[in-house]
């Protein structure tokens, strides 16, 4: 294979590095980094309260049934707790997210393990925890389901209908004339498991409501979350309380990977029910780990088929994709998990005849959710790994035939979306195998196996290749629907405050915002801050979410920061201004109008984007779209059957990279958590409950286990969307190294493909001591 | 933590003979030391109310082991760090500084027990099949005397010892080795730190000059409802001489010996396989030396 030579190409095509900017494009220092490392954040467990209680939650113990009755057991000092059943929850009983079927805690029928049945709480920490075991429950089980197949068998019905949802794109199907074009037809069904988002702090939220004689002045939450509005528009229904009355505050967070996007809502509304009870003291309502794992959503798991048609030079004919997830107990925010799986399904690939159809079913696991990717890795894994297989039955290298059918500029994706940005996926192919030196690695690869087979070695190594993209930002005209806002305060001195309700949770929102305001204002970024946010003082800018804060949200902090300098302008702040010069405009402006200058933007779609149909699920699925190629090589030891990745190289193209050490951060940590997902993280579900809920039985990777990354960014200029033509790049990563490694694994075990992650040694185990020639 | 703190009262003797005193005259006693598998049990809610004994309040017990003329004495306080960081140790007792870099993180090897690791009597502990490889020797203190008892006839079920609820574990002792062993730890956990073990094997192996084995041990982990020496496997292989047919035979036999079984962390076909890979690992790689 020719691989052209890229290296000194990059210079020439893309952005160049410094391009005149004065703190973009470097890596300043966190303006919280300091506080987190010396232990002087806050975060939800560190907040002090006074006079506070502490809730816990009674959950159920079986899958499905009808609840009887709780019985409070001889033993604990019952009349000194508070108690919150279904029957004392003053307004409605729904946890406010897309559909009205999940109850804040169950009436009558309990849809999984774990769901909440009622709250207590009490002083004492210690006794708190105590009680619950001093709880019956009493059920009358009912049949459970639990996969998938047992969903679309209907084995039993839940809801109305196990069929959450179904979306589709493309051909309504592909008919057998186009079968009979391609000369070789191969099929493939993938499986994905639950995976959880195992953020360092646990969900925990503090919960307090304030009263105006009897009637409820308002309700406050602070906690660890994502989407504290989310929290706004789910409180107000549950406790009948205008918006002015609910304030939700972000603590420090430490973690979240879509953990945190809607389980909080729940949380928040058990602790606000609990203070609720008690006159108004306030309740602390922090899980530990355990709690955690066995009660929080993770990752729905996939079943997947593809059906893949090739014309004999290896051109990509016909696509036929089978979409199936698993939704759990209740649906949460599955629609939008689908839709997103389905929009990233087929793969950076130009295919003439593409049908894909995705459906959603009801089970009595416990409910899935938001995680990192969002239903993308499930839908990359498949075709990724997919494009692989082929390529084995196909006798063509995997880079060979992805070259051979990778998206152009100009092309077509099967939603009718043209790729009018200036995507140039070879360059970014081509860079991938020469940085990796793929060509003769693979050589290489091939003759070590060998050698190891005919002198009896027990080591098997393996080299795998994908590639994928990311739709940032929400899909279709969710951005404009959601009507985003993003304000700024200056005050005298000259320091601005910003904003807006996206929050830091690790992964940089500060500092992304910080920089970007200090490009456009011309001043130290020491002189910037983000307000925490607090519903009650920021603009509503949408959830942090969906690899949106950077692109959609630091977009409006450009503009914010332009609409401020205008209104200094206006007080004589002139072209070419030095930073002193912008503090006695600062000055000037209050001597004027003697309060806090604010301004604040709404979002603004780009003038030219094309419409997207929600109904038919034609046109610009999304407006921005990020790109990667990951090769990484492992190593199988047959003693143990275990794989270790040990060589990794990701080329990634995200437009312009505001701050270096924070993307490649980003980039390293989802490829971290992907191999997570393909090689260890399973998560053992009994009867739709996690069994494995504890640090030392769900197994993520460790340093140990996880190899020095080289990651590149290629910069193509993309000025249309984001600030100073960046994108998004939070989920991107996250999404191909699953495929990669179990192709990997394929190519060190003689192209015998195991398509179900993860790829537990037990696995591994099957397929060498059952194939031959291993 | 789900444990209801006040369910356990501390009693924080001075002397041994006072902590012997008080497993006497009281039921329901846990020796605390290290305690990071206490801790473990109270965090997850699963530990029966009961009476903590600290043997950190007894002067008598000093935390370094004692070694001298090749015998090796690890006290109830001594930690895995002792066994890491002491050269002289490290070099007379290769697998014990082994196995205790396996265990945990540092924060639990500079704070867990040998004696602890022992009596919590998990099959799957780490530390536990190193001394058993090395015929370890437990001293069991009561009021009424002391008694010494092999560590690997100590086990007789799942967490049953050979341990009235009045004696204490005070010492393990590691006779002198002689030369002309060689040492194998093979730890199989679900990732490389931080796990439990799978399977685990901690192998000696003695070989005289025609290449017939001398004597051999064979300590697993996690194949069993305790740390389990194959003795049956070893008498197979005892006296013959190293062969690939022996080998096979060993790797037969072993299948009889272990009763591994599903679980959260793996599979009994698993842990069957991949203990035969250990063996024969362990004893090819002796093979052509």
């Amino acid at each position: 294979m020719h691989i052209p030579r890229k290296e000194e190409e990059i210079v020439k095509r893309t952005i160049s590095r410094n391009d005149d900017f004065r703190v973009l494009q470097h890596n300043i220092k966190r303006p919280e980094g300091i506080d987190k490392v010396t232990g002087k954040a806050i975060y939800i467990d560190d907040l002090q309260t006074e006079n506070h209680l502490y809730g816990k939650t009674i959950r159920s113990t079986v899958a499905h049934g009808i609840l009887k009755n709780i019985h409070f057991k001889d033993g604990i000092p019952w009349d000194e707790f508070v108690i919150v059943t279904a029957k004392d929850i003053p307004g409605k009983n729904v946890v406010t997210l897309i559909e009205d079927d999940q109850p804040y805690l169950c009436e009558r029928e309990i849809m999984h393990k774990a769901e909440p049945l009622a709250l207590i709480a009490h002083e004492d920490k210690h006794l708190v925890e105590k009680a619950l075991n001093y709880v019956e429950v009493e059920v009358e089980e009912l049949p459970a389901i639990f996969s998938i197949e047992d969903s679309q068998q209907n084995k039993v019905t839940l809801q109305q209908s196990n069929l959450t949802n179904e979306f589709h794109v493309g051909l309504k199907e592909i008919s057998e004339d186009v079968w009979t074009e391609c000369d070789q037809i191969i099929e493939g069904t993938y499986e994905t498991g639950a995976q959880e988002q195992l953020y360092i702090e646990t969900q925990g939220i503090i919960g307090q409501v304030d009263f105006d004689g009897d009637a409820i002045k308002k309700v406050s939450v602070w906690g660890s979350m994502q989407c504290p509005f989310y929290i706004v528009k789910a409180l107000m229904p549950l406790f009948d309380v205008e918006e002015t009355q609910v304030r939700v505050v972000q603590t420090e967070t430490g973690g979240g990977f879509g953990g945190k996007e809607e389980y909080p809502n729940i949380l928040s509304g058990h602790a606000a029910l609990l203070s609720w009870k008690a006159g108004g003291r306030p309740v602390r309502m922090i899980y530990d780990r355990q709690e955690d794992l066995w009660a929080t959503t993770k990752r729905h798991p996939s079943k997947i088929t593809i059906k893949t048609g090739f014309k004999s030079d290896g051109t990509l004919h016909a696509m036929d994709i089978d979409l199936n997830l698993n939704a759990g107990g209740y649906i949460t925010l599955t629609p939008l998990v689908l839709s997103r799986a389905l929009l990233h399904c087929w793969g950076p690939y130009r295919c003439a005849n593409t049908s894909a159809n995705a459906r959603a079913w009801l089970t009595n696991s416990i409910p899935f959710g938001a995680f990192r990717g969002f239903g993308t890795p499930q839908a990359v894994f498949a075709m990724e790994l997919h494009i692989n297989k082929c390529a084995a039955e196909l006798n063509i290298d995997p880079a060979e035939l992805r070259r051979k059918n990778l998206l152009q500029y100009g092309d077509t994706m099967p939603t009718g979306q043209v790729m009018d940005e200036k995507i140039d996926l070879d360059f970014l192919l081509d860079r991938s195998l020469e940085k990796s030196d793929y060509v003769n690695r693979r050589q290489q690869i091939e003759q070590f196996n060998q050698s190891q087979k005919s002198s009896g070695g027990l080591k098997r190594r393996g080299i795998g290749l994908c590639m994928n993209f990311h739709g940032g930002t929400f899909a279709g005209s969710g951005e404009t629907h959601m009507n985003s806002h993003v304000a700024m305060t200056l005050d005298a001195k000259g320091h601005v405050d910003i904003l807006a309700g996206q929050v830091e949770y690790g992964q940089g929102t500060i500092t992304t915002f910080v920089q970007i305001a200090s490009e456009v204002l011309g001043i130290p970024v020491e002189w910037i801050s983000k307000h925490q946010p607090d519903t009650d003082v920021v603009p509503d800018s949408g959830p942090t979410v969906a690899s949106r804060t950077t692109i959609v949200v630091g977009k409006m902090v450009e503009r914010c920061s332009q609409a401020l300098l205008k209104k200094l302008s206006e007080v004589g702040l002139n072209k070419d201004y030095t930073a002193n010069e912008f503090q006695q405009a600062a000055q000037a402006y209050h001597n004027k109008h003697n309060e806090l200058l604010y301004v604040k933007v709404k979002f603004e779609a780009p003038p030219d984007q094309l419409e997207w149909n929600e109904e038919t699920y034609e046109g610009a699925a999304y407006a921005a779209y990020t790109w990667k190629c990951d090769i990484l090589e492992v190593e199988v030891d047959l003693v143990d059957y275990s794989a270790k990745c040990d060589k990794f190289i990701s080329v990634v193209e995200c437009g312009r990279v505001l701050n270096p050490i924070i993307a490649a951060g980003q980039i390293e940590g989802g490829n971290a958590q992907a191999l997570g997902f393909g090689l260890y993280e399973d998560t053992v579900l009994q009867e739709g409950g996690m069994a494995n809920n504890q640090y030392t039985n769900y197994i993520i990777p460790t340093t140990a286990d996880i190899p020095e990354m080289d990651i590149e960014f290629i910069e193509f200029p993309y000025l249309d969307y984001g600030p100073y033509a960046a994108k998004g790049i939070g989920e991107l990563p996250i999404d191909a190294p699953a495929a990669a490694v179990a192709a990997a694994v394929a190519h060190a075990m003689g192209n015998h493909f195991i398509c179900d992650i993860p790829i537990l040694p037990e696995k591994i185990m099957v397929v060498a001591e059952q194939a031959e020639g291993i | 933590m789900r444990s209801y703190l006040p369910d356990y009262p501390v009693i924080n003797p001075t002397s041994l003979d006072e902590a012997l005193e008080v497993l006497a005259a009281k039921s329901n006693i846990k020796p605390l030391a290290g305690g990071t598998d206490i801790m473990v049990y109270m965090d997850t809610g699963v530990f029966p109310a009961s009476t903590l004994l600290n043997l950190y309040s007894i002067q008598d017990f000093s935390k370094t082991p004692e070694f001298s003329d090749g015998h090796l004495k690890l006290n109830p306080l001594s930690t895995y760090q002792h066994a890491r960081t002491d050269q002289a140790i490290v070099n007379a007792f290769p697998l014990l500084a082994i196995a205790a870099k396996e265990i945990s993180v540092l924060a639990v090897q500079s704070r867990a027990t040998w004696i602890g690791n022992v009596a919590n009597a998990s099959p799957a502990a780490d530390g536990v099949p190193a001394l058993m490889a090395y015929d370890a020797m437990l001293k069991l203190s009561s009021k009424d005397g002391q008694r010494e008892v092999p560590l690997h006839q100590f086990y007789q079920g799942y967490k049953q010892m050979d341990l009235q609820p009045n004696e204490l574990i005070t010492e393990i002792q590691l006779p002198p080795l002689d030369p002309g062993w060689k040492d194998y730890y093979r730890k199989v956990g679900t990732r490389r730190f931080q796990a439990i073990s799978k399977t685990l094997l901690a192998g000696r192996i003695k070989l005289n000059e025609g290449r017939v084995i001398e004597d051999i041990r064979l300590v697993f982990a996690s194949v069993a409802p305790y740390t389990l020496r194959a003795v049956q496997t070893e008498s197979v292989l005892r006296s013959r001489p190293l062969t690939p047919e022996i080998i096979d035979e060993a790797a037969q036999a072993i299948q009889d010996e272990i009763s591994p079984i599903d679980d959260i962390r793996s599979t009994e076909t698993y842990r069957r396989q991949v203990t035969t890979n250990l063996i024969r690992d362990f004893l090819n790689s002796n093979l052509t030396k």
